[in-house]
């Protein structure tokens, strides 16, 4: 990291305030991020307004509304990727543990909070390189256990046996549902507590749509997973818990069945069942 | 003729959809860069005749050039062309990659507009004015300061011994060096802009800095298009005349210095060609033509050879 480049004009506008006894309710358990009066701005337009929860350690958190809602903006709110667009601006608090998120060091922040994103986007390296490259930014040097890394996050991504004989094959020469697993094990390598995934399985069909689905089921053993979703389906299915964004607000927020089967506001249920807009 | 008139409309109304039009049109202009180049080498063929047959392959390896005895040997303008175009590469790429990386990736916006603006304006720059810059300001700075310390810290290397005229091999190089860093810079910044979003967001993600993500990820995703901006930049360099012309010497001898006074292809020719008056001279000089265009053809294959090897596994193209 001696060329590591710091971002002074990117550091968000931080107000932070204590973690607020009322930081978004959370129906079970420990919670693992805890996000208050968050709002968000790209330039002068408000992406987020006010938006707090709480999400649970080990669960699956399923956000789910229609296009530019502020889902996907929020999910970058908890890794800090809205860094990357210059005219983005934060306020309120995000905590993971008991640690400042919007303060701490944005490498380590990510590498606790990894990220797998719309469209499979593996390096064009081979597949071991791909796996490889988070643990190589990190310091890891050493080949064998480099190797072992590998085999271990490719086989948590349920994609080790399917490519243990051509690591070094070209990873553009997978199908787009063992691309984006490709990727999924990019991310675990590293090890992170969170993982957020935005629309992960949107460009698959339904078969790899189904591994993914099983995999993330697997995963919230040792994982804390967001998922960010337009497939009703698909959040009923996995998801422990799940928020409604409509407009840059948080309309609801509760265990995905109560969501899906009970929910509390009228726009919820419109959404849900279709009747939206 | 019925038949014949029939067919006649037919092809009347087939040529009015625009497709057949467009199809003709292309399709003729494409043919015409081909009979370019046929025609081309077929002059150069031609005209340099009388040479060929009197010197041979000899012609390539021979190293005295002197009009007056009729001796002629391409050597020394080989060499040079080849070495200065070395020079401007180990100056050149270096600065126009990272020119490049900075206005892509590092750069705010607002400077980087300003910056690539200024970068295309120089490159198109006529190659005359880089010359008269070479000539009153470069020379006498290689004169003195540069060639002057360079032989102090480097002199126990062949290449900076000798006497210090300040024209010479080192001054086209560096004439050449700036006039390609324009070029490099500005290809290579739409090489990496053209790197998607999501490449740079997966390395960032992992917790990778953006030093690390732009140097490990954007640049090899881009590096097709920079080695592109390389060769495009080596072939100005290798045929760029009136700029080293101006400042290389214009001397037909081989010198293992950088500093002695060298001679080019591309500048022997203009030189001599209005002087050149008995036929054997202009031959030879057709034939150093031809001899330029050949390395053009060997250079540019043996980069995409370079292409093809580096981008075998983990190609950028999906």
């Amino acid at each position: 990291m001696l060329m590591a480049i710091d971002m002074p004009a990117l550091r968000p506008d931080v107000s932070p305030r204590a973690p607020a006894g009322d930081s978004g309710h959370h129906p079970d358990g420990r919670p693992k991020i805890r996000v208050s009066q968050i709002h968000f701005y790209y330039g002068s337009f408000q992406a987020l307004d006010d938006v707090s929860l709480a999400i649970g350690a080990n669960r699956i958190t399923a956000l789910i509304g229609p296009s530019g809602c502020g889902k996907s903006t929020f999910l970058r709110v908890l890794n800090r990727m809205y860094e990357t667009v210059r005219s983005a601006r934060v306020e309120g608090s995000v905590f993971l543990d008991d640690q400042d998120a919007l303060a701490m060091d944005v490498t380590e922040l990510r590498r606790r909070v990894g990220m797998v994103f719309q469209k499979p986007n593996p390096f064009p390296k081979s597949i071991f390189d791909n796996v490889a490259y988070g643990l190589k930014v990190n310091g890891l040097r050493n080949r064998a256990r480099l190797r072992e890394a590998v085999e271990r996050s490719l086989r948590r991504a349920a994609l080790w046996e399917e490519v243990k004989g051509k690591l070094h094959d070209s990873a553009y020469a997978l199908s787009g549902g063992q691309q984006q697993r490709l990727c999924i094990a990019r991310a675990l390598a590293v090890d992170p507590e969170v993982l957020l995934l935005d629309e992960p399985s949107s460009a698959l069909d339904p078969i790899a749509t189904g591994k993914i689905e099983e995999l993330l089921f697997h995963l919230k053993q040792s994982c804390t997973i967001v998922i960010v979703t337009h497939n009703m389906q698909q959040a009923a299915r996995i998801a422990d818990d799940t928020g409604f964004f409509l407009m840059g607000r948080l309309i609801e927020f509760d265990k995905a069945r109560v969501i899906f089967k009970t929910p509390a506001r009228k726009e919820t249920e419109d959404y849900i069942t279709g009747r939206f807009g | 003729m019925p038949r014949a008139a029939a067919l006649s409309r037919t092809l009347v109304r087939r040529l009015r959809t625009g497709d057949e039009i467009a199809y003709l049109a292309t399709l003729t202009f494409a043919n015409v860069i081909l009979l370019i180049a046929a025609l081309l080498v077929f002059e150069l063929w031609t005209t340099s005749a009388l040479s060929r047959q009197r010197f041979g392959w000899g012609f390539l390896t021979g190293s005295t050039w002197d009009p007056i005895a009729g001796n002629f040997g391409a050597l020394p303008f080989i060499y040079g062309t080849v070495v200065t175009s070395a020079v401007a590469l180990l100056i050149g790429v270096p600065l126009g990659v990272s020119a490049a990386i900075f206005l892509a990736e590092l750069a705010p916006p607002r400077v980087s507009d300003g910056l690539t603006f200024v970068i295309e304006l120089l490159a198109a720059v006529p190659s005359v004015i880089y010359g008269l810059l070479g000539v009153f300001l470069l020379v006498p700075l290689m004169r003195d300061p540069v060639q002057p310390f360079l032989r102090q810290t480097l002199g126990f290397l062949p290449w900076f011994q000798g006497p210090n005229f300040g024209v010479g091999y080192l001054a086209a190089g560096v004439v050449l060096a700036v006039m390609i860093v324009p070029l490099m810079t500005s290809i290579s910044r739409e090489a990496l802009l053209a790197v998607p979003r999501d490449q740079r967001e997966a390395a960032l993600a992992v917790g990778a800095t953006r030093w690390e993500a732009t140097w490990k990820v954007v640049v090899p995703y881009a590096r097709l298009g920079i080695f592109g901006s390389v060769f495009l930049a080596l072939a100005r360099a290798i045929g760029e005349t009136m700029a080293v012309t101006m400042v290389i010497g214009n001397n037909p001898n081989i010198s293992a210095s950088l500093f002695a006074p060298g001679y080019s292809i591309a500048a022997v020719i203009a030189n001599e060609f209005t002087e050149a008056t008995e036929a054997i001279h202009i031959a030879t000089l057709i034939q150093l033509g031809l001899v330029l265009f050949a390395l053009t053809i060997i250079i540019n294959a043996l980069a995409r050879l370079l292409i093809l090897m580096t981008t075998r596994k983990g190609t950028a193209q999906q």
